[in-house]
């Protein structure tokens, strides 16, 4: 199989790819945390530690699932191919983190509305449900895309169970386990007292959980394809490349120190390092290819004119969404204590 | 052969059904966030109470119904590629850029300041809050524009070309988002939100006033709701009027669908008022029709020629009874509802607005007939846009994934399935949140289970308990 090489001219449909990943970064991150709360809310004591859990999230959630529409939506408008290829081709995937997302969106909400407590335990069951079936959906999405897809013409043609395969699997652990270990850090930084003590001593096996899996994933995957074997593992590219795992190495071991030194503020920033190094070396395995093995980003980019046009709306309004999104946290900026407000 | 139908008739269900329990929310939200900004403002300029105590009323409102519009939302962002994958590729390059600059420059901004709305006022001061609520008002709205531009450009496609691999592409920018359907179905849509919401929170005065007619809350949105419908309900009858007329010039299928017309009519047109539309028969039976009144509805004079279904090839009619029915409920229940704002207008003169019990009785019964007719509208545009999913140039059957009728059914399912629990309770709590007595202090109408954000002194003025910066 012949090897793409990495054009070393920026062009739009790079841009493009870049634009979207952000995007995709941008949901992992932000999601990431609040659907590893909902992970991690059985694990939490009692009525107080899972109340103030959702009141850290319930001013900004919205906000983070926006960046979702504006992966799938982005995706369809830059790469409307290979939106209309790996829809169909991860369709259940598709279906169950759509369907989790819808249980725990409304979770927010309808746990404070709940006439009886049995009623407000079933959504929090709820919540915890739809967290991680969307989490494990889209880790195994990540696997699927991977692994590759089937093409013919401008089609998905393969079956609708391809996706399900032992590294789909292993993909969509790792990601459950990486959104814990978000959502642990979070709750750290976000609480104190009893929730903070609980968050911490949660956070060490998500921490150990998400290295060994990113290990797994790592050590799997120069084997699933030509292009990442050469990207990782053949001279000199191998050179380009250690600083990835290196680093990674580097801000687990700083999140594990502070974890155990009694620090609230070190592990999410760690866990969020964690998880770009883990993102850009997707990047490093894929790129240019959008549907590894079928399409490249060429290949499924939409036209110049509409590559063009929507460029100017991001260029436009992406900074100004940073802005305010950025208020946002800052206007609820702190811890959030129990106790206040529960009559 | 036959399981390719299959798929495609339970694609075809899925859409209709996970758009349906969408479309309603944001019909809702866009107008009830504007009358939330209303009520702000009023409250920052005239410093009554009663809006402020409104504002907290309806806002908890808004967020169990914007939560509820979000995920319902979000399955709409992905559902053109898991079931209409064929549609996504060709159309992509024209209306993908369009729904990007929806999610950049309206659900951002919704989602982004509905935090600060909802939990941010002793944070961030009056006057910031009160841009947040502008904002949040301004990005609904803004929503509808992108999200009806590409809807319009399906139904009236201009500006655009095709490309060696068929793909749709964009020629001319500004033609493909005005394209010539686009102003007539903004407006239509924008009044219909400020119908329902106002339909909604009259019912909710109504029924209020009819347990305690001196509730000076229930009053006030009472008389607020009634006077929007009075003057909002005759502009959509106008509105709905120049839609149609532009609908004949680009669509004449879909309006002799909507009129049960099959055969031509040189000599002008009647009005079909009730009937039996039957596509297979091409008539339609036992009409009760008025002579010469469809010429002069749709061309100006009695005599006018209109042509019929039947001056076009079969294949491309619509599904005519479903078109002809939805189009009856639609016009029917605007009747009501301007008839409803005429009622209301003469009770104020009388001075018995308040005290009116047949009027809230009626105002009770519409609270549900703008969502109504905002299902029957749709049905009406989008079932008379069939067979096409872009009038006229690609078939409703060349559109769908490639994907088994056992997929698509099974997801059909758990879409069902999940929606009626979900959306089922969610609009159980709704209507137990519309029940609170609008203005009595918390304590009367306890919340049980409330949380912290929401009641402490009655969640705008206080937020989450969070230690200083």
């Amino acid at each position: 199989m012949p090897v793409t090489p990495v054009p070393i001219s920026y062009d739009l449909a790079t841009l493009w790819a870049a634009i979207i990943a952000i995007a995709i970064f941008a949901y992992v991150v932000l999601d990431g945390f609040d659907l590893g709360l909902g992970i991690l809310f059985p694990a939490l004591s009692n009525e107080e530690e899972r109340g103030v859990a959702m009141n850290t999230v319930a001013p900004v959630w919205d906000g983070n699932e926006t960046w979702l529409i504006l992966g799938g939506g982005g995706l369809f408008a830059a790469f409307p191919l290979a939106y209309s290829v790996l829809m169909p081709a991860l369709y259940p995937l598709v279906i169950a983190m759509l369907l989790g997302l819808v249980f725990r969106g409304v979770a927010f909400e309808f746990r404070w509305r709940a006439g009886r407590l049995e009623t407000r335990h079933r959504w929090d069951l709820a919540f915890f449900g739809g967290s991680l079936v969307a989490a494990l959906a889209q880790g195994m999405m990540l696997g699927a895309i991977l692994q590759g897809v089937k093409v013919e013409g401008r089609a998905y043609a393969g079956g609708w169970w391809d996706w399900l395969t032992p590294f789909s699997i292993l993909t969509g652990l790792a990601l459950v386990a990486g959104y814990a270990l978000l959502g642990a850090a979070w709750l750290l930084m976000k609480t104190d007292g009893a929730v903070n003590a609980h968050a911490r001593r949660l956070a060490r096996p998500a921490l150990l959980a998400t290295v060994a899996a990113i290990g797994a994933v790592s050590l799997w995957t120069p084997f699933l394809k030509e292009q990442y074997f050469d990207r990782w593992l053949n001279w000199p590219n191998i050179l380009w490349v250690a600083p990835v795992p290196v680093l990674l190495v580097a801000a687990a071991w700083q999140a594990w120190r502070k974890l155990n030194a009694g620090d609230d503020h070190w592990p999410f920033p760690m866990a969020l390092a964690i998880f770009f190094l883990s993102f850009s070396g997707l990047g490093i395995s894929i790129y240019p290819q959008i549907v590894p093995g079928a399409l490249t980003i060429y290949e499924a980019a939409t036209v110049p004119k509409s590559q063009v046009f929507m460029l100017i709306g991001v260029a436009l309004l992406l900074p100004v969404i940073l802005g305010y999104t950025a208020w946002t946290y800052w206007v609820f900026r702190g811890k959030v204590r129990a106790g206040q407000g529960y009559h | 052969m036959l399981d390719g139908a299959d798929a495609l008739l339970l694609a075809r269900l899925q859409f209709a059904f996970t758009v349906s329990f969408h479309i309603i929310l944001p019909a809702f939200t866009i107008g009830l966030a504007s009358y939330l900004a209303v009520l702000e403002g009023l409250w920052l300029y005239t410093k009554r109470q009663v809006y402020l105590d409104l504002f907290k009323f309806w806002v908890k409102i808004f967020a169990v119904s914007f939560a509820m519009g979000v995920v319902s939302g979000l399955t709409m962002a992905y559902q053109f590629g898991t079931n209409w994958s064929v549609f996504s590729d060709k159309a992509g390059p024209v209306i993908g850029p369009l729904m990007a600059y929806e999610v950049l420059s309206a659900f951002f901004l919704e989602a982004g300041f509905l935090g600060v709305m909802l939990f941010g006022m002793n944070r961030v001061g009056k006057g910031l809050h009160f841009a947040a609520t502008l904002a949040v008002a301004f990005g609904t709205a803004l929503s509808a524009f992108w999200i009806l531009s590409v809807n319009s450009w399906m139904q009236t496609p201009s500006g655009h070309g095709v490309n060696e691999v068929g793909q749709f592409v964009p020629l001319d920018w500004l033609a493909v988002i005005f394209n010539p359907s686009f102003p007539y179905r903004l407006v239509h849509m924008l009044l219909a939100a400020y119908i329902t919401t106002a339909l909604v929170v009259g019912a909710v005065g109504a029924w209020h006033l009819l347990r305690d007619r001196m509730n000076q809350h229930a009053r006030t949105m009472f008389a607020m709701a009634m006077g929007m419908v009075a003057v909002v309900a005759p502009l959509q009858l106008v509105a709905g009027h120049e839609h149609g007329i532009n609908t004949l010039q680009h669509q004449p299928v879909k309006v002799y669908a909507m009129e049960g017309h099959f055969e031509p009519s040189p000599n002008g047109a009647p009005l079909i008022l009730f009937g039996m539309p039957s596509r297979e028969a091409a008539e339609t039976k036992h009409a009760i029709a008025i002579p010469g009144l469809g010429s002069l509805v749709l061309a100006g004079s009695t005599d006018a020629p209109l042509q019929g279904l039947k001056s076009f090839p079969r294949e491309d009619w619509p599904p005519v009874a479903i078109v002809f029915w939805a189009f009856r409920i639609m016009v029917g229940l605007g009747l009501l509802m301007i008839a409803l704002g005429a009622v209301a207008v003469l009770a104020w003169a009388t001075g018995r607005l308040f005290e009116s019990r047949p009027l809230h009785r009626f105002a009770l019964a519409m609270g549900p007939a703008g969502f109504v007719a905002v299902l029957a509208g749709w049905t009406v545009t989008e079932v008379g846009r069939q067979p096409y999913t872009i009038y006229g140039l690609l078939r409703t059957v060349d559109s769908a994934s490639p994907l088994s009728a056992p997929a698509v059914g099974a997801s059909l399912m758990a879409f069902v399935v999940v929606y009626f629990i979900v959306f089922g309770a969610g609009f159980l709590y709704l209507l137990r949140l519309m029940r609170r007595t609008p203005g009595a202090p918390p304590a009367e109408t306890p919340e049980p289970m409330e949380g912290p954000i929401r009641t402490a002194a009655g969640g705008l003025g206080s937020p989450i308990a969070v230690q200083g910066a």
